[in-house]
């Protein structure tokens, strides 16, 4: 079968600075998929060379079937695709209600059916949808932004350390709600620095060292993997995932 | 006292059209984030736009004012020539500066070029002699309390207050508006959302070209037109600007007032030929006081 994604050998980076080096991974329909590994790894770029963000500088980026390597960002809004950037990732001056339709400025019918669904989800949002943005908190601007990005019902959702800098109650419902967008139909593709808790949801798990694969499995088996735990779980303090050929380390 | 209400009515008259030409300024810098130096001669061009097509059409006055209906399509041909060449501006120069990831100090540069283009193309067309759009005596009426105004410049203030109203429903009320300020929040996060801020910034110089050629035509309406009128509205319009807070039109408005009043009314105290220098002493006063102006956003 196809994958929902297919991205094989991207290379990416910023300027002269190559930071992801011959990366293949893919998403299946319905599926949540997270991507780890230790700072500088090149998890981000990775996302963003994906989602059009940046410029791939080799590979392919196949979503449904269609090759999508160096469309820009508003191109993959409109191939199916959805980015949640970390931070700076709502519209501040503009309410919570604004920021969900410009979310669905594409869409010409449906929208405030569609702002009522998603906003049944977040009561937190709901009961205030004329608050401006700027005025929420960390956790309540990840929820809006997730919002925004499912306005144009999405086939993928790609989300950048949805719970950096969040309180581990927040941490909880945000990663519930991802398990719900998976459940809606949508596939997750999300890079994550509490690992334990993004590959309890996962299906599956990649980790990436030095801007290259360095292993693939499922969520479970990330989970009971020692040597991943030593890495990322906090299991052990030392040790190293090698990647399969040594290449720069990125700071971004 | 009358006196000094007479002055303050002149004061709102300069206000209003310095405010109108602000909240253009202050939308595109928002939107585009650079100071635009060629804004003052777009006022110039829509002021002479409108007089290419008023001196076309039946220019008899109506009623009070010294100008007729006639300039009712010479300003809305003006409004929507000056809107085309802005965008076209903006599709020649600074798109491709844009997309080589310009600094905003080279757009600025770059706009002080076009600046310049445009006032030498103007001389070129309508020559530098002044001209107006018509030589009858505009009588003025008599308010309460003694003062004077003429009808024209009642239409000025009635104009500037309507556009603001029409600028505030368009930004909040309709998706292109709210579009409009998303981009102005931040460009990278509407394009990521699906927004096509290519389309978004060339509705911004449409916009701001049109308020800036009503303000051009409000100054012409009541003054000779001279192919550099408009530059010599750019400084006050940037305090203007400053004052309300970079990005806020309302803040521009307010800023606008607050430069004409100001200038106006110091006549009491100094002699007129320094009153052009009252709005900048206050911008000093208020960059250092309160860097972000009147209604800027904190940080």
């Amino acid at each position: 079968m196809t994958p929902l994604l297919d991205v094989q050998g991207v290379s990416a980076g910023y300027g002269d600075v190559r930071i992801v080096h011959g990366v293949s991974i893919h998403v299946e329909a319905r599926e949540i998929v997270t991507i780890i590994g230790p700072n500088g790894a090149g998890k981000s770029t990775l996302l963003k060379a994906v989602f059009g963000a940046i410029r791939p500088t080799e590979g392919r980026v196949i979503l449904e079937g269609r090759d999508v390597a160096g469309l820009s960002a508003f191109q993959m809004v409109q191939a199916g695709a959805g980015f949640v950037p970390q931070t700076e990732n709502v519209f501040p001056s503009l309410t919570i209600r604004e920021n969900l339709e410009m979310g669905a400025y594409r869409r010409q019918q449906g929208v405030n059916e569609r702002i009522d669904e998603l906003l049944d989800r977040f009561p937190e949002l709901a009961r205030r949808p004329n608050e401006t943005a700027g005025r929420l908190s960390g956790g309540q601007r990840q929820a809006l932004a997730m919002c925004r990005a499912l306005m144009l019902e999405p086939r993928l959702l790609l989300l950048d350390e949805p719970t950096a800098a969040l309180s581990p109650i927040m941490r909880e419902e945000i990663f519930a709600q991802i398990v719900a967008i998976r459940d809606s139909g949508v596939a997750v593709l999300m890079v994550e620095q509490n690992a334990r808790e993004a590959l309890e949801i996962s299906d599956r798990g990649y980790v990436l060292v030095n801007g290259q694969n360095a292993l693939e499995q499922s969520g479970a088996e990330m989970l009971a993997n020692p040597e991943v735990g030593r890495l990322f779980l906090g299991r052990v303090e030392s040790g190293a995932i090698e990647a399969d050929a040594p290449g720069a380390e990125g700071s971004r | 006292m009358t006196e000094f209400a007479q002055l303050l009515v002149v004061g709102v008259v300069v206000g209003s059209i310095v405010g109108l030409g602000a909240m253009g300024l202050t939308l595109a810098f928002g939107i585009l984030k650079f100071a635009n130096f060629a804004h003052g001669d777009m006022m110039t061009l829509g002021m002479f736009l409108a007089y290419a097509v008023y001196t076309r059409l039946d220019g008899t006055a109506m009623g009070p004012f010294s100008v007729g209906l006639a300039m009712v399509p010479a300003m809305l041909i003006a409004m929507a020539g000056v809107g085309l060449v802005a965008a076209s501006v903006d599709q020649t120069v600074y798109r491709r500066l844009r997309r080589r990831g310009s600094a905003s100090i080279t757009m600025a540069i770059a706009s002080l070029g076009v600046a310049i283009m445009v006032r030498a193309v103007i001389q070129l067309i309508w020559g530098p002699t002044p001209v107006r759009y018509a030589t009858g005596i505009n009588v003025a009426w008599t308010l309460p309390f003694g003062l004077r105004m003429r009808p024209d410049q009642v239409l000025i203030v009635i104009a500037m207050f309507a556009l603001a109203v029409g600028l505030y429903l368009l930004l909040f009320k309709t998706r292109l508006g709210k579009a409009m300020r998303a981009t102005s929040d931040n460009p990278a996060l509407a394009d990521i959302s699906g927004i096509d801020t290519e389309r978004i910034r060339a509705a911004t110089w449409m916009i701001a070209g049109a308020l800036i050629a009503v303000a051009g035509v409000m100054f012409g309406v009541q003054s000779q037109l001279k192919f550099d009128a408009g530059f010599e509205f750019l400084l006050p319009m940037f305090a203007a600007v400053i004052l309300g807070g970079v990005g806020n039109p309302w803040g521009a408005l307010a800023g606008g007032m607050v430069v004409g009043i100001s200038q106006e009314v110091s006549t009491l105290w100094i002699p007129t030929g320094y009153k052009t220098a009252v709005p900048f002493v206050l911008l000093t006063v208020m960059l250092i006081v309160r860097p972000r102006g009147l209604f800027g956003p904190k940080g």
